[in-house]
Order: C-alpha cells, then sequence, then structure tokens
C-alpha cells in the first residue's frame, strides 16, 4: 500500500513504457502520450525509465501518501503542491506517509506523470502495466483511477534521502511551446496528394481539434486533396502516424493508435517532437509542420534522450 | 516485383512486397516477418504483418535507417529462398443467421442468392489470416468467394457484439471485441477470440487458416 487516490477529476491512468511485441495481434501500444515526461519522472524517481508510472490529463489529482516514499512530478500544464507547499514540476520530493500530493490543471499543456519509487505496481496484462481503456485491459483493472484506488509500489532503487531533491533543469527539457512547429518525415504516401496539398499542410496552421483523445488527435484547417485513391489497403501504422481521410483533414496517430490504418498517411511526426505535440491543448493550440529528413530527426531524438541523463541533486 | 523499404517516421520502416490483396504477396510478408523474429537484431522491437506490406518497428537510439535497411535486405533475400511453410488449420463453428447474424437475409437478397447458398458458400472455403488488426484480436480473413462480394454499410453501426462473423468487399472476419463496426453481420461464433488474462490472449495467429464450421439453427 503506497497511494491512494483522494480525488481525480482528469483522466488518470497508470501507464508503463507501452505494450510490445502484441502489435501484430493488434493490440495498440499504449502508454505515455508524453514519453519524454514520463521517462523523466521515472528516472527522478530512481526508477527504470519503463516502470509504470499515473498519467494524469484534462483534469485535477489528489493523492496521499500510505508510506514514507519518493515523488517525482514531471509533464506540462500542472501545478504541484505536497502537504502545505507549492513545489515545481521535473523534480523528486521525499514525501512522509499521510501527506497530500495535489496536481491543479492549468491552462496551458495537458499531461503529468506522478512516478513513485519503485513503481507503481498492477497486474501486467499482455506483458505491459499499460492501461488501454478502449480493450479494458491493462494498468488499474483496466478503467481510469477514481477515488478510493489503493496502488502498491515495488522496492526503492536507493535510499530515500538519496533519490530526494533531484530535478531535471529546465536545458534537458523539450521547449514546450502552445503553437508549436513540428518536424514530419513525409511519406510513405505523399505522393497520395497534389502538390498544392503538400504546399498547404507545410505552411497553414491547424488547429488542434476537441474531439482529439489518447487515440489521435484531430487537426482542423485548410483541407487536403487526394490526387485520386482516397484509402489504401491496410498496413501497419504507428504513433505520430499523419492520416488523412476522405475528408481531407489530418488526424495525428497517438499512443492508443490503431496498429493498422487504411488511409494514407502524409507523413510522420519525428520523436523528438511528439512530447511537443502531446501538450498542445485540444480547442486552443494551434500547429505548424516543418519537413525534415530521418536522419536529422534521429540526431534530435538522440540530443534529446540524452537531455535525461542531466539530473541533478538540488 | 522487387520489395521496397520505405521509412515510417524515425522509428518504423514499411518493407512493401506490393499493393494489392493476393495469396502469395501476403505469403513473402508473414514469411519476412517470421525470418527477422527467428534471429534477433539489436534494435528490432517488432514487426506487424499486414496484407502487402509489413512494418517493423525500430529503436532509433540503437539503429540508423541505413542500418536497418542493411539488416531487411539481408532478410528479404532468405525469404527468397525458403520453400513452402506448414500452416496451423482453427476450426470455428458458426451460427449462421438469427439474432446475431442479422444481415444475412439482406447479403442474399443484394447478391440474389438464397441464404442457405451463402452459408454454403461461406463455410464452404478456407480461409487465410492475411492480417490482424482493427481492435486487439480481428482476423481479416481472405479470400471470399466472388459470389459474396458486397460493400460494407455506408454508416458503421456503434456496437456490434464480439464473436459476430461478417463480410465486406472480398474479405471475411470476426469482431473479437464488442466494438463499432461496418461490415455486414452473417453469423455468430461461441469461441473467445481475445481473452487478456490468459497465458495465450489469442485464439488466432497472423497467417493462421481458418474453416467455418455451420451449426444447424433450429
Amino acid at each position: 500500500m503506497s497511494l491512494e487516490i483522494i480525488e481525480a477529476n482528469g483522466l488518470a491512468t497508470v501507464q508503463d513504457s507501452g505494450r510490445r511485441n502484441w502489435r501484430k495481434f493488434g493490440v495498440p501500444t499504449s502508454g505515455p502520450m508524453d514519453a519524454f515526461a514520463f521517462h523523466a519522472a521515472n528516472i527522478l524517481a530512481g526508477n527504470s525509465p519503463h516502470a509504470a508510472a499515473i498519467e494524469i490529463g484534462l483534469g485535477d489529482i489528489a493523492l496521499r501518501a500510505l508510506r514514507d516514499c519518493i515523488i517525482s512530478v514531471a509533464g506540462v500544464g500542472y501545478g504541484l503542491s505536497i502537504y502545505i507547499w507549492d513545489f515545481p514540476l521535473w523534480s523528486s520530493y521525499y514525501v512522509r506517509a499521510g501527506w497530500m500530493i495535489r496536481l491543479n490543471k492549468l491552462d496551458s499543456g495537458m499531461w503529468a506523470y506522478i512516478a513513485i519509487s519503485g513503481g507503481v505496481q498492477t497486474q501486467p496484462a499482455l506483458d505491459s502495466r499499460s492501461t488501454y481503456l478502449r480493450g479494458h485491459f491493462g494498468g488499474f483493472g483496466g478503467r481510469q483511477l477514481q477515488a478510493g484506488d489503493i496502488l502498491k509500489s515495488g522496492k526503492p532503487s536507493h535510499s530515500l534521502t538519496e533519490l530526494a531533491a533531484r530535478i531535471l533543469p529546465q536545458e534537458a527539457r523539450p521547449v514546450y511551446s502552445d503553437n508549436p512547429v513540428v518536424d514530419v518525415i513525409m511519406g510513405p504516401q505523399d505522393k497520395y496528394f497534389t502538390d498544392e496539398s503538400i504546399a498547404i499542410f507545410m505552411s497553414h496552421e491547424y488547429f488542434v481539434s476537441t474531439t482529439s483523445d489518447r487515440m489521435g488527435y484531430r487537426l482542423e484547417g485548410m483541407a487536403l486533396t487526394h490526387r485520386n485513391k482516397t484509402e489504401l489497403i491496410s498496413e501497419g501504422m504507428t504513433m505520430g502516424a499523419i492520416q488523412i481521410p476522405s475528408n481531407g483533414q489530418p488526424i495525428v496517430m497517438m499512443a492508443d493508435s490503431p496498429t493498422t490504418g487504411g488511409y494514407p498517411k502524409i507523413g510522420t511526426v519525428a520523436s523528438a517532437d511528439l512530447p511537443l505535440l502531446a501538450q498542445c491543448v485540444p480547442g486552443r493550440s494551434k500547429i505548424r509542420f516543418r519537413e525534415t529528413t530521418v536522419a536529422k530527426a534521429q540526431k534530435k531524438y538522440h540530443e534529446l534522450m540524452s537531455g535525461l541523463e542531466r539530473i541533478v541533486e538540488e | 516485383m522487387k520489395p521496397r523499404i520505405v521509412p515510417l517516421g524515425d522509428s518504423s520502416v514499411i518493407v512493401q512486397f506490393g499493393d494489392e490483396i493476393d495469396f502469395t504477396i501476403n505469403q513473402r510478408v508473414h514469411a519476412l516477418g517470421s525470418v527477422i523474429e527467428a534471429t534477433s537484431i539489436n534494435g528490432i522491437v517488432e514487426t506487424v504483418p499486414a496484407y502487402a506490406t509489413l512494418l517493423v518497428h525500430y529503436d532509433p537510439l540503437i539503429l540508423s535507417f541505413t542500418q536497418i535497411k542493411n539488416h531487411l535486405q539481408e532478410k528479404i533475400a532468405q525469404v527468397d529462398e525458403m520453400t513452402s511453410r506448414k500452416f496451423r488449420l482453427i476450426e470455428v463453428p458458426v451460427r449462421y443467421g438469427g439474432e446475431y447474424g442479422i444481415d444475412l437475409e439482406v447479403v442474399a437478397a443484394y447478391l440474389q442468392i438464397s441464404a442457405e447458398d451463402v452459408i454454403r458458400i461461406h463455410s464452404d472455403k478456407i480461409y487465410t489470416i492475411y492480417m490482424m488488426g482493427f481492435t486487439p484480436g480481428f482476423p481479416y480473413m481472405g479470400k471470399l468467394d466472388d459470389a459474396l462480394v458486397m460493400p460494407r454499410l455506408e454508416t458503421p453501426r456503434t456496437r456490434v457484439p464480439a464473436g459476430t462473423v461478417a463480410i465486406a468487399g472480398s474479405q471475411t472476419g470476426i469482431y473479437s471485441i464488442d466494438s463499432p463496426g461496418g461490415w455486414r453481420l452473417i453469423g455468430w461464433t461461441p469461441l473467445r477470440l481475445f481473452n487478456p488474462e490468459s497465458d495465450s490472449p489469442f485464439l488466432f495467429a497472423p497467417s493462421d487458416e481458418v474453416k467455418f464450421i455451420p451449426e444447424n439453427v433450429s
């Protein structure tokens, strides 16, 4: 017994780094929307970057520590208070048994990750603790967390005093923004679109629609025109893939993306920029796309992930 | 056709063997998938077979696009030398029509044959699972006899019960969990296609063969 959920007004789920090896059976990976913030929270708490943590989005959450532990919080769009103090995110804190941890939703940003020393322990489903809400499995009984739920945690990797008061400096974090520019690797079906449509895609702003969810972010803007075919025979897809259905409005596949799809994919968001997109606020954020290459995108991702090694003691 | 290897973002590639629903092309997809699985290459995460393409997810912190491409070209050469494999055949009992196969009569009327003909033609053939997707455990099977080809619903139903057997175009499938669906519903099987609590959660695997066995309807 480590954490009790006192209140959960937002979408709170248990997520580990994702469900691998079952995609060929049609099982989405699930896992965190912002993988960088998720990894950071775990590393700050002294955990494996793949350990399970709590993802909170859309609203507030309040938890009570049932025993002494290290809590770390990373992400965008939340104010954090522990016991009677307000604290910044991207840090780890020594929390005494009985203390309350509150995350209050702010205007910007979408998702934050609450990691506990030793990681959240739930019964794995298909080798993973990630919650897949539509499939009703994984995480905490296949559902979102609610008041009264009690989570267990594993054994901390170090003494709590060693893990407390550590921070990931600002320079090591992605440069989050309400209206980010995100890098895109074009293809494989960019040739399905007219030259004018490719030019529009690269130069116009797209709104993030309020119908967005963990499965996909729906965008609204200048419609893109297919040359002739609006569908292809189904093939595999991945988080970040940008599908263009017949109405010409892009859908970016996110953590709960189906494993396959039949709409043409104009391109895929670079891994390093997926956290920027994930933290966009539906109904408010506008994004722009910028073309990049696989090699450049991989280099950028390398640099971003190496930032996780820059955790310092406060 | 020589397979093409194209990037899908910075952490997966698609190997394109063709662009149509074809048994021989699909067999090459599955063959490459098993060759990759049989040899563990550091940095390859997993593969997802589809009708004519194999998606390969990889870790860009371990492999560059050029490196994964070279690995895959080597494996594709091995597939070309492979002889035919043996397939698992799974028999699936089906109650055609009735409460779950609510479109059976509509399908028969559209195709201008009797409901009995639909059942006979549908259950006569051995189908191949070309791919799985849509929902966990949903098998895309083919190829349906030309006499049963009918377009899907214009407006999908919001809820189709798990176990419902359906057809769409030249494909047939079985809904694996309760989900929305736009295929024509012709029957129902009591078999459970997906059980996340089980040690073997899926009844089917891609490239399995399936034979439908009609159950007596009272």
